[in-house]
């Protein structure tokens, strides 16, 4: 055996190493393939050893071929065999070679779960993180499936390095296993608060992907991630989260407004590039959804552009690229602010850079205008001769013409100008955008009726050059122009000054070598030429010859056609060669032929809208999908199986098959939807509309010659001789808008007669109002695109029903269904029962905060929040201004007024916040970590809620008072809950607390953890008191005032006197004996809740704090000051804090030795056990490690970090407590206060 | 997300890939040929991003590199990064490669592309950022090495001298946070050309040495 390892290494010293190999392929550079395909012999031979070293040098090989290109999916099976070495070295060569060849139709990837569930679990973090790095990678969904619930055990992991993976692995999970989504949500939201930064980081990476496709569903985290905004100072998650909040505030208006403030202050206070430029960038987002009435913010525009400015000029093109980037987000709000810089941006158009000249051309595109088009479009016609390169020059060409065209052509003026530019246009060589040019011609003279004359005159000059535009056969994009010009100057043949000039242009036989279904359109147009020449010369009786000639021509030249090898062109050309042979017999005869070959031709083409075939909706009642005869029956097996076949082949078809349909409905429904989309149109600025009669004509459903053309402004000469210059134009309505200037000043005197008739002529202008004075050249009539009468409004065109993010669409506010709670875990796993303390948390994924603010509290909340209105708007200013603490209060009043059972109240907090200008907190509160120890229930297996002892005992009859009002309200939910325990339903009010037990044997007493803190005739305070997570020498103790007295109550004063160990927090400058004043006022019958954080030195002993509270009770017509004493207890399981702990780590914790034991016994305790795990849990902090029967295992730990493990045994009523801690004083006062917990029931 | 990260050199070989999503080996391949078709064919003083990586995503997705010496790294993302964050991000992910393999040149990265995974492994997971303190990255790259090697040499102190990585040595380059982006970024690096390496050199160990001898270095931070 020894032997075969030495032999073993002995032969791996002769095997290439990856070194060797790169090495040997360096050497090998003429025939580097041959080299390689006999090294990935030797590879297959080495995978074929047993020894595993080998197989990893191997695959490690593979992983490097597999860069440069060479499959290696054959190794898929030896790949896995190393991930599952126990070697970290092996592991982590297998992880890597399969996370870069693995992916979903890899079959032995299934091979790899329970390798992967192993390694998630191992006690070496490394191996776990590399199996994390390694299935992020290549997870598929079924590994999702199986995995979820491992993975979020790792979510709170103790390392945090294992943390933050896990947390950002959830990301590629909930794409491929939406179903997790849910019940992870409450952990991962709580990873936002994690004290690691690194863990943090990656939360709000995950949840910034994920709300960045479906947003709405993020938006009740907006507090919480204002809260970060305004704290962290880590600029990665800083980006991330203002980026975020620009996704969020197009939902919520309210948000951006809050917003604007922080993030202007950041905008001015930041050194950091990228943050700064975010900022600005979630600015213009703000501005954008605030756009309509918002005067106010013009300050934040300027201050935007302002800065983007900056950017441009700096001499870094990263930021002069980004600036103009952020500036093209700014022109579609607010165009007028950013046209004040066309100085600079047109500078960027000469940049050397073309990413940079690209961007500028993108900012042009908004910032043209009537008056300024022309000049714009003749700068680019400079930049498109001048361009070297051909890509640019094309992007030259499509931004040129899409400045042009943009909203319905809504910036020309001169339409002759633009025919002009596309024809310029043309020349130039070896473009790809021939079709996009000729596109434009087509539309441009069908939609504008006015300019076809002179179109048609254009595109004639152009076939008659035909030669120039196909000089270059190789590069013949451009022909396609061609096409266009062909067919207009068919279809618009009327207005040929010489249709047989054309025609013969037409059918030169150079024709014959442009593409064939170029040559289809000379051939069909070269007949709607033809009748134009019959009907010319017919009105001419004397020459006839003319038309014979013309006959002759097209049946000499059509043969060329008739011989192409395209079809289309074959067959029109036949088609029309034997239809003119025939006329020219008819014409021997002196037949009158022009009427009937005109009419072949007749009627006009309509324009339609792009999209209106689709929008045509179903009709109610069809269903394409139901059979119309009975499918036959017979070999029913291969019909199904058929079947089935053609829906995943066709099912997209199939859908699309059933939106045409088309059928009749009622006259009175068409005139109503006919009416809806007239006011519509009617109200859409950017809607061209037609004139009073052309609608008319639209109604009466008859054809649309009826459109009225409008007469052609003559003062522009149409003929323009040879290939016109558009430059020519430009001069020409500088000189046209002087004379139309003067032609105003006239106009003026003879008043407002013209009015009226201006108003008709303008229609469908929209332009800015510094552009009224300009007229168009001619008036244009634009013959608006046809849609179905009862076209559906859609704006889901054109998302991707592939998207993967689609199933992420889930309501996260939505509380937990018991069904959900749980991931669905495979049943092959029964040894992992109870591994980790994960399983049973999930059952209580979101506990109820056993919290006193209901809904109703809420809404009087908000009645108050009214009455406190003005006070709060002076606070605002200074509160916003003074940066990351004051936001911290509206956050904690969100978080504890979440009482997850209802849905609404989430909504309703995010109103709350979002309403309200943050509540005025002191420092104290701010200082509180806010939620942290709260948000600690869905992780905990019992809602980590302290109830000191002696509170306990009193409660029953106090909170029966306290809480009588709210029972009331929640007596129909307490009716539907099942019966409580009688001992305990009546004392503790309604909120009911589940325990982290899985096999729920009975419903569980409802249970509070805030006990009674003092009380008088006008006030009532309850306590809860926590240790804090992040701060080992913290004390939060969360007091909620109750207010029972039918007056005012303000100015409380919260004050404590300091021991030796104990210290209320107060705020910098404060004194020590100073007391901190309560930060919200109460109106009779509403309670809130303050926080004030204690630090503690010693947390061994219990101790006890005395205090006062000092209030001014307001009524009508007199105030008085009043206080009311107290004493806070802090118990020892106050410094608890609920940590869960793995079983593996807590039996070392017990072998360790360094905990020091103590036992307890209670007699005659008749409750369930569970019920006694769960008080345990629920009152003293605890989580279950392990339940077996009637034993279990707990695990608390102190804020100091103190480990607290007890050993619960049950049996005949009596329960023995075995004890170990590494700090026997608190351990022994722990005891004492379970002791004394259960005494009381 | 980040959607691939490659690696190649000036005459376009592939010296790193990794993508986050899955492609076949020959549109990988086409992938980076079409980049560096693109990169490779800009100016040194023109803007590091670039629109338009057709084959990943598309038009939402962009090309963000950075040029070292005789390398690019180019990091292909979609819309919710921040262009100047992923720059920064470039710039850390060369200087960890510094102090990883001190004075990183290209060879490096040839014969150890490997190491470069398990580095890059920890600042970007399945495409999203995961670390971007090096210090942190250097600790855990650092901190695997030493499980590897205790995995070979029980005796691993004797064998310190071999650390492919040594932790905490050179004060030249003091820890760097991470660097927000500032104009002087780009400007920090000494390019030298790379040397092909001597063939008569029998083990890689020697060969490596005889490079770090003549001081091949991509990144070196002005003093």
């Amino acid at each position: 055996m020894a032997l075969k390892i030495v032999k073993g290494s002995i032969d791996r010293m002769f095997d290439k190493n990856l070194q060797d190999l790169v090495r040997g392929i360096r050497n090998h550079k003429e025939d580097e393939a041959k080299y390689i395909s006999t090294c990935i012999d030797e590879i297959k031979q080495e995978l074929k050893q047993d020894n595993i070293a080998v197989k990893a040098n191997a695959v490690c090989k593979l992983t490097y071929l597999q860069m440069l290109g060479y499959d290696v999916s054959w190794a898929a099976f030896n790949i896995v065999e190393v991930m599952s070495s126990s070697k970290f070295t092996y592991k982590r060569i297998g992880y890597l070679a399969a996370s870069q060849c693995f992916h979903e139709s890899t079959d032995v990837i299934m091979l790899t779960t329970n390798q992967i569930r192993k390694d998630l679990s191992s006690p070496n973090q490394y191996d776990t993180g590399v199996a994390l790095t390694g299935l992020s990678c290549f997870v598929t969904p079924d590994l999702a499936r199986d995995l979820a619930n491992d993975i979020m055990t790792l979510m709170s992991h103790t390392k945090p390095y294992i943390r933050k993976k896990a947390v950002l692995i959830m990301y590629k999970v909930f794409l491929k296993y939406p179903e997790s989504l849910r019940p992870a949500f409450p952990r991962l939201k709580e990873k936002l608060e994690d004290p690691d930064p690194g863990v943090q980081s990656a939360a709000v990476n995950v949840i910034c992907e994920l709300a960045r496709r479906n947003p709405k569903n993020y938006l009740s985290l907006a507090p919480l991630f204002f809260k970060l905004m305004t704290s962290s100072t880590n600029n990665w998650v800083l980006i991330k989260i203002i980026k975020l909040f620009g996704a969020l505030t197009p939902l919520e208006p309210r948000l951006g407004k809050k917003l604007i403030e922080p993030l202007t202050n950041l905008i001015h206070s930041t050194s950091a590039m990228s943050l700064l430029y975010e900022c600005v960038n979630t600015v213009i987002a703000v501005l954008i959804s605030l756009s309509s009435g918002m005067p106010n913010h013009s300050a934040s525009i300027q201050l935007c552009v302002q800065k983007l400015r900056i950017l441009i000029e700096d001499s870094d093109q990263n930021l002069k690229y980004l600036g103009l980037l952020a500036m093209s987000k700014i022109l579609k709000t607010h165009p007028k602010s950013v046209q004040s810089h066309k100085d600079l941006i047109l500078q960027c158009l000469d940049d050397k850079d073309e990413s940079i000249r690209l961007r500028a051309l993108d900012l042009l595109y908004g910032m043209v205008s009537k008056k300024n088009l022309m000049e714009i479009v003749k700068k680019l016609m400079l930049h498109v001769d001048k361009a070297e390169g051909t890509t640019y020059r094309d992007e030259l060409l499509t931004k040129i013409i899409d400045i042009c065209s943009q909203s319905n052509y809504q910036y020309i003026t001169n339409f002759e100008w633009y025919i002009s530019i596309l024809v310029e246009l043309t020349r130039l060589e070896g473009t790809r955008h021939g079709h996009l040019i000729a596109s434009q011609m087509l539309d441009v003279a069908i939609r504008v009726k006015a300019i076809r004359a002179f179109a048609v005159a254009q595109m004639a000059t152009l076939l008659d050059n035909a030669h120039l535009l196909t000089g270059n056969t190789q590069r013949n994009g451009i022909c396609e122009v061609l096409y266009a010009a062909a067919w207009i100057c068919g279809e618009f043949s009327e207005h040929l000054e010489e249709p047989m000039a054309t025609l013969e242009a037409m059918l030169r036989p150079k024709v014959a070598t442009l593409p064939g279904h170029i040559q289809a359109v000379y051939v069909q147009n070269a007949a709607k030429l033809f009748a134009t020449v019959l009907r010319g010369q017919e009105g001419v009786p004397a020459d006839s010859t003319v038309a014979q000639e013309t006959s002759q021509l097209l049946i000499d030249r059509l043969p060329l056609f008739v011989q192409s090898s395209n079809l289309e062109v074959q067959e029109r050309a036949s088609c029309i060669l034997q239809l003119v042979k025939y006329i020219q017999k008819l014409q021997q005869k002196d037949v009158e032929v022009a009427e009937e070959v005109t009419a072949l031709f007749a009627g006009e083409l309509n324009p339609v809208a792009p999209k209106a075939q689709k929008k045509v909706p179903v009709p109610e009642g069809l269903d394409l999908d139901v059979w119309i005869n009975e499918p036959p029956s017979g070999s029913e097996s291969e019909d199904e199986g058929r079947k089935s076949k053609g829906k995943a082949v066709f099912a997209k078809e199939e859908s699309r098959h059933t939106k045409p349909r088309y059928t009749e409905v009622d006259e009175k429904e068409l005139a109503k939807r006919r009416e809806v989309r007239k006011a519509e149109q009617a109200n859409n600025p950017f809607y061209i509309k037609a004139s009073p009669s052309s609608q008319k004509v639209y109604q009466d459903g008859v054809g649309v010659e009826h459109i009225p053309v409008v007469q052609i402004d003559l003062s522009v000469p149409l003929k323009v001789p040879g290939m016109p210059m558009s430059d020519q134009y430009v001069k020409l309505e500088e000189e046209r808008r002087e004379r139309n200037k003067a032609d105003k000043k006239k106009k003026k005197d003879k008043k407002k007669r013209e009015k009226g008739e201006k108003g008709r002529r303008r229609r469908g202008d929209s332009g800015p109002e510094s552009e009224e004075d300009i007229t168009p050249a001619h008036m244009v009539d634009i013959v608006t695109e046809e849609m179905p009468e009862n076209a559906l409004p859609s704006d889901d065109d054109d998302k991707d029903p592939n998207d993967p993010h689609k199933a992420l669409n889930i309501d996260l506010d939505k509380p937990l269904a018991d069904s959900e709670k749980k991931l669905p875990v495979r049943s092959h796993r029964p040894d992992e029962v109870l591994k980790s303390p994960m399983e049973d948390r999930q059952v209580v994924e979101v506990v109820p905060e056993p919290k006193k603010k209901t809904g109703k509290e809420k809404k009087d909340r908000k009645k108050s929040k009214e009455k406190k209105k003005k006070h709060k708007q002076e606070e605002e200013g200074d509160l916003m201004g003074a940066g990351s603490e004051e936001p911290v209060q509206p956050e904690e009043t969100k978080e504890v007024a979440a009482p997850p059972p209802a849905s609404t109240p989430e909504a309703s907090d995010l109103d709350f916040w979002l309403s309200n200008a943050p509540v005025p907190s002191n420092p104290q509160a701010a200082a509180a970590p806010a939620s942290t120890p709260r948000t600690a229930s869905g992780m905990a297996a019992v809602a980590p809620d302290s109830e000191p002892e002696e509170a306990k005992d009193t409660e029953p009859e106090e909170t029966k008072s306290s809480t009588h009002k709210k029972k009331k309200q929640k007596k129909e939910k307490e009716k539907k809950k099942k019966k409580h325990h009688h001992n305990h339903s009546d004392g503790a009010g309604d909120e009911s607390v589940q325990n982290g037990t899985v096999e729920e044997e009975e419903p569980l007493p409802p249970m509070s953890n805030y006990a009674l803190l003092a009380e008088n005739s006008y006030i009532k305070m309850v306590c809860d008191i926590q240790g804090n997570l992040q701060d080992g020498s913290q004390v939060v103790v969360s007091v909620i005032f109750e207010n029972k007295c039918d007056s005012f109550i303000k100015s409380m004063e919260f004050n404590v006197l300091d021991s030796l160990n104990s210290k209320l927090q107060r705020p910098d400058g404060a004194g020590p004996h100073d007391g901190l004043i309560v930060p919200f006022q109460l109106p009779p019958g509403i309670s809130n809740e303050a926080r004030f954080i204690f630090s503690v030195q010693n947390i061994v002993m219990p101790q006890k704090l005395k205090g006062t509270l000092t209030f001014i009770v307001k009524t009508d017509d007199s105030s008085t000051h009043e206080k009311l004493d107290f004493k806070l207890h802090f118990t020892c399981t106050s410094y608890l804090i609920t940590t869960p702990c793995y079983s593996d780590a807590y039996s070392k914790l017990l072998e360790s030795g360094d905990l020091k034991g103590c036992s307890l016994k209670l007699e005659g305790v008749n409750q369930p056990f569970h019920h006694l795990l769960a008080r345990i849990c629920f009152h003293h902090h605890f989580s279950v490690v392990e339940r077996i029967d009637s034993c279990a295992s707990m695990y608390s730990r102190s804020i100091q970090g103190h480990h607290m493990c007890l050993l619960v045994k049950t049996a005949d009523q009596t329960v023995s407590i075995d004890a170990k801690c590494d700090e026997p004083g608190l351990l022994g006062n722990v005891l004492d206060e379970i002791k004394l917990t259960f005494s009381q029931c | 997300m980040i959607k691939a990260i490659l690696i190649f050199n000036n005459h376009g070989k592939p010296r790193l890939s990794k993508f986050y999503e899955h492609y076949s080996e020959d549109t990988e391949q086409q992938i980076i040929r079409e980049t560096f078709h693109l990169v490779s064919k800009r100016d040194e003083n023109v803007c590091n991003f670039l629109e338009g990586g057709m084959l990943i995503g598309g038009s939402e997705n962009k090309l963000i590199y950075r040029h070292y010496a005789t390398l690019y790294f180019v990091f292909c993302v979609d819309s919710s990064e921040s262009e100047l964050g992923i720059l920064d991000l470039i710039q850390v992910f060369v200087e960890t490669l510094d102090k990883c393999f001190e004075n990183v040149c290209e060879l490096d990265l040839i014969f150890h592309v490997d190491k470069v995974h398990n580095i890059l492994a920890e600042m970007v997971m399945g495409g999203m950022v995961l670390e971007t303190n090096m210090n942190e990255i250097i600790t855990q790259v650092d901190a695997q090495n030493k499980m590897e090697k205790s995995e070979f040499f029980p005796f691993f102190s004797l064998y310190r001298h071999l650390s492919f990585s040594l932790p905490g040595r050179t004060g030249r380059h003091s820890p760097q946070e991470f660097g927000w982006y500032c104009r002087c970024t780009c400007s920090c690096c000494i390019c030298r050309k790379e040397h092909e390496p001597s063939r008569n050199a029998q083990k890689h160990q020697h060969r490596r040495h005889q490079h770090k001898s003549a001081k091949l270095t991509l990144l070196q931070i002005a003093a």
